[in-house]
C-alpha cells in the first residue's frame, strides 16, 4: 500500500484547488468529491496542502533520528 | 470571453461592489490563461495590468542573487498578483508562477483608475487590502529574519522524532507552523535550509535526521 496524503471531507469545501495543482493525477474530484487515487507517483512535495484553503489536505510527516555514525568524521 | 462577476467578487478590492456595479466594470477585464509551470509575472518587470488570480493557485516567489527560490505565499481565487508595482509605478518586487491550470483577469492601469474614480469607495478599500497585507508581510519578514524560528522548528523535529521502530506522531508543515507560531512558508524554508545543512533528508512522508549533533547545536545556538 501506497501512502498517500489524506483528506478530511468534512472541512474541504470542494474548491478543487488541490486537483489543479497535483502533477501526479493522484487528486481527482469524483461526483463532486475531492478522492485519492493511490499512486506511486506522489513525491511528497505537499503542494496540495499548501494550496488548501480549509486545511482539509494534509501531508504529513514521519520524524525519525537515524543513528549511523556521520561518514565523513 | 465572458468575464465572470462572482469570479471579480472574489477580489477583495471589487468585494464591495454590489453585482449592479461589478456588472458595469466587468467590460474593463480581460482574461489570460496559463498552465502548469507558465510565469505569469517576473520580478523586476514593469507592470501595466493588474492581475488577480480568477481560478487556479499560483505561487508568489522571489529569486536570490544565488538563483534560490523563496516562496512567500500562495495566491488563491481572489488574490491580486502585482497590485504593488500597479499602485507605486515600479517593478515587480516578487515572481508568479502557475501552479496548475490558472484562470487571470487583469484589467489595465488607466482602466482602473477610472474605475477608482467612479467608485470612489474602492479607494478606502483598497488601503484596507494593502494594510493588511502589509501587517501579513511584516510578521513573515520577523520569522525569515530571526534564527529563532530556526530554533523552534527544530526543537519540534527533536520532540517528534521516534527511532524507526515504534510508531510515532506525525506532522504536517502546516501543524508545525501552529507549533512554532509562524507561516507554513517559514517551516518550509526552514526545513529546506536543514536539508542544504546536510542535518536532514526529507524523504517522503519522512523526515530524517541523520545529524542529531549539530540539531541540538542550532537549539543552544538559538536560546
Ligand atoms: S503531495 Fe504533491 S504529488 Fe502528492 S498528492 Fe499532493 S500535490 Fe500530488
Ligand atoms: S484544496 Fe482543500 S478544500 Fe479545496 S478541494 Fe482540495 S481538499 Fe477540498
Amino acid at each position: 500500500m501506497t501512502e498517500m496524503p489524506s483528506i478530511d471531507k468534512k472541512k474541504c469545501n470542494r474548491c478543487g484547488l488541490c486537483v489543479s495543482v497535483c502533477g501526479c493525477g493522484a487528486i481527482v474530484m469524483v461526483n463532486n468529491v475531492v478522492t485519492i487515487i493511490e499512486t506511486e507517483d506522489c513525491h511528497w512535495c505537499t503542494t496540495c496542502e499548501a494550496v488548501c484553503p480549509t486545511g482539509a489536505l494534509t501531508c504529513s510527516f514521519e520524524i525519525v533520528i537515524e543513528e549511523s555514525p556521520k561518514t565523513d568524521s | 470571453m465572458t468575464i465572470n462577476i462572482a469570479f471579480l467578487k472574489l477580489a477583495a478590492y471589487f468585494a464591495v461592489l454590489s453585482n449592479a456595479e461589478l456588472d458595469v466594470i466587468k467590460q474593463a477585464f480581460s482574461e489570460k490563461t496559463f498552465q502548469r509551470g507558465e510565469v505569469i509575472l517576473w520580478e523586476g518587470e514593469m507592470s501595466d495590468v493588474l492581475f488577480f488570480v480568477a481560478v487556479g493557485a499560483v505561487k508568489i516567489f522571489k529569486t536570490s542573487s544565488q538563483g534560490k527560490e523563496q516562496i512567500l505565499s500562495i495566491a488563491r481565487p481572489g488574490d491580486a498578483l502585482n497590485d504593488i508595482s500597479i499602485f507605486d509605478g515600479k517593478t515587480n518586487p516578487v515572481s508568479a508562477q502557475a501552479l496548475g491550470p490558472v484562470t487571470i483577469y487583469g484589467i489595465k492601469r488607466e482602466r482602473l483608475q477610472i474605475v477608482f474614480q467612479q467608485n470612489p469607495e474602492l479607494t478606502l478599500n483598497a488601503i484596507k487590502v494593502l494594510a493588511e497585507r502589509t501587517r501579513h508581510l511584516f510578521t513573515l519578514v520577523e520569522d525569515l529574519s530571526f534564527r529563532h524560528v530556526l530554533g523552534r522548528v527544530v526543537k519540534i523535529l527533536l520532540t517528534h522524532a521516534g527511532d524507526g521502530g515504534g510508531p510515532v506522531q506525525r506532522l504536517t508543515q502546516q501543524e508545525m507552523a501552529a507549533m512554532a507560531g509562524t507561516a507554513r512558508e517559514v517551516v518550509a524554508r526552514s526545513l529546506k535550509a536543514l536539508e542544504e545543512q546536510g542535518y536532514i533528508r526529507l524523504e517522503n512522508h519522512r523526515i530524517v535526521i541523520n545529524d542529531k549533533e549539530s540539531l541540538q547545536k542550532i537549539l543552544t545556538d538559538t536560546i
